[in-house]
């Protein structure tokens, strides 16, 4: 017998007591293995206002590329320290912050091999249903021959997807602005 | 070379496009752009598990908080997480969060003029059992207003949060209770394009649930994307 799935709705403005817990932002918080990276950015809305009642889940690989999770079967080292999951809500400025580690490479369709990145769902009152999304890390060689990167070949669309260092601070802080409409729209992923 | 599973599509019949236009907040908030469709990688067939929360019994409980119990009427809501294949999907993380019989949240940003239940908290967790069931103790919520429009409320709801297997399989949805007049005219609910689809986000009265001289039944089955059937080379 088929099912039928189960219909998305909104998040909501009223989550965040339910969703968010301390810590869920620090995903190197037990001393995972690899380069702690921080990431900050805004979510924006069409008007460039900040939309302060938005959730960000990250689920990465470890330093190592290896996802924690059955399904991943490579060889590849797990790290008991990592989880790969975070969490984090925007606040009134429509601002995050997360701390992780950069993860490893993970292979893609066919022979390929993706570059570094770590996979984003944005959910918030007004979303209907999750968007998901890529973070990408700048200077990063793989992403020239990354095979996700390379289904877009608008630069600027593109350039929406690789987070930028962030002025004045250490290279291992990072700035990623999340657009939802408009002219420097986020690329969002049907997967 | 590893064969990788796949999941389903999204069914397009089943879910609401996030441009909604008689849902306000969408306007700013829905991308113009179109999806970028991509073939599915370990990134998206792997996802979190939550093994290392701390999950108990209280977390089902939300008919008490604070030593005290809530006001309002005592329900039930159980069912279970299936694929689109009828298999339970065990050990998945389920969060719940609700306004109080009142249609107040304990939340900051809820600005409604009606009353906080000092006993009621309105979050709740749970895993998944073997056979793919939760079960949840709690109180009816109220109906609330949200100036969506002119008399706009929404209708009684619960939100529950589901992750099944992978990072495709995330769902996050609204649990409606029958014969609710507010149906017909919430913006929310009626964003799920076909009908069929949205009498799946209605719960069904069961009294087979329902605890005698103590709480009604609720049942809410929730059926997250499954597998494909064409397994890919990775």
């Amino acid at each position: 017998m088929r099912l039928r799935q189960t219909p998305s709705q909104t998040v909501g403005p009223f989550f965040s007591k339910a969703l968010l817990h301390e810590g869920w932002n620090d995903l190197a918080a037990r001393g995972a293995v690899g380069q702690a990276i921080v990431i900050t950015g805004r979510v924006l809305d069409g008007d460039g206002a900040p939309v302060p009642d938005a959730l960000l889940e990250i689920w990465q690989a470890n330093a190592a590329g290896r996802y924690d999770h059955p399904d991943d079967t490579r060889d590849t080292p797990l790290d008991p320290h990592f989880s790969g999951f975070g969490r984090v809500g925007t606040d009134a400025q429509g601002r995050f912050r997360f701390r992780t580690i950069k993860p490893g490479p993970v292979l893609g369709v066919g022979a390929s091999l993706q570059a570094p990145h770590i996979n984003v769902s944005v959910f918030a009152r007004g979303l209907l249903k999750r968007l998901v999304t890529r973070i990408y890390f700048p200077d990063e060689p793989l992403n020239a021959h990354d095979p996700v990167l390379n289904l877009l070949p608008d630069t600027a669309r593109r350039a929406t997807l690789i987070a930028r260092p962030a002025e004045g601070e250490s290279k291992l802080e990072l700035h990623f602005d999340i657009v939802l409409q408009g002219d420097y729209e986020t690329v969002f992923f049907d997967i | 070379m590893t064969i990788l599973i796949r999941y389903t599509r999204e069914d397009a019949g089943a879910h609401p496009s996030n441009a909604h236009a008689a849902y306000a907040s969408t306007l700013k908030r829905a991308p113009r752009q179109a999806l970028i469709r991509l073939e599915q990688t370990l990134s998206e067939i792997t996802g979190p598990h939550f093994d290392r929360e701390p999950v108990s019994a209280a977390d089902a409980d939300l008919s008490r908080w604070n030593g005290g119990e809530a006001l309002g009427e005592r329900i039930v809501v159980t069912g279970r997480v299936l694929d689109e294949d009828a298999r339970p999907i065990r050990g998945t993380f389920v969060e719940i969060w609700q306004a109080n019989a009142a249609g107040r949240y304990a939340h900051d940003v809820d600005q409604h003029n009606a009353p906080l239940d000092p006993h009621f908290c309105g979050v709740g967790r749970v895993m998944t059992d073997e056979h793919g069931v939760y079960r949840f103790l709690t109180v009816k919520p109220g109906a609330y207003p949200w100036r969506n429009h002119y008399n706009a409320w929404r209708p009684q709801h619960i939100h529950f949060s589901l992750f099944g297997p992978s990072f495709a399989t995330r769902l996050v949805t609204q649990m409606y209770f029958p014969g609710d007049p507010l149906l017909a005219l919430d913006p929310i609910f009626n964003s799920v394009p076909d009908t069929d689809a949205r009498r799946r986000l209605v719960a069904a009265f069961d009294i087979d649930v329902t605890m005698p001289e103590y709480a009604l039944g609720y049942r809410f089955d929730i059926v997250l994307r499954g597998r494909d059937a064409t397994p890919m080379e990775a």
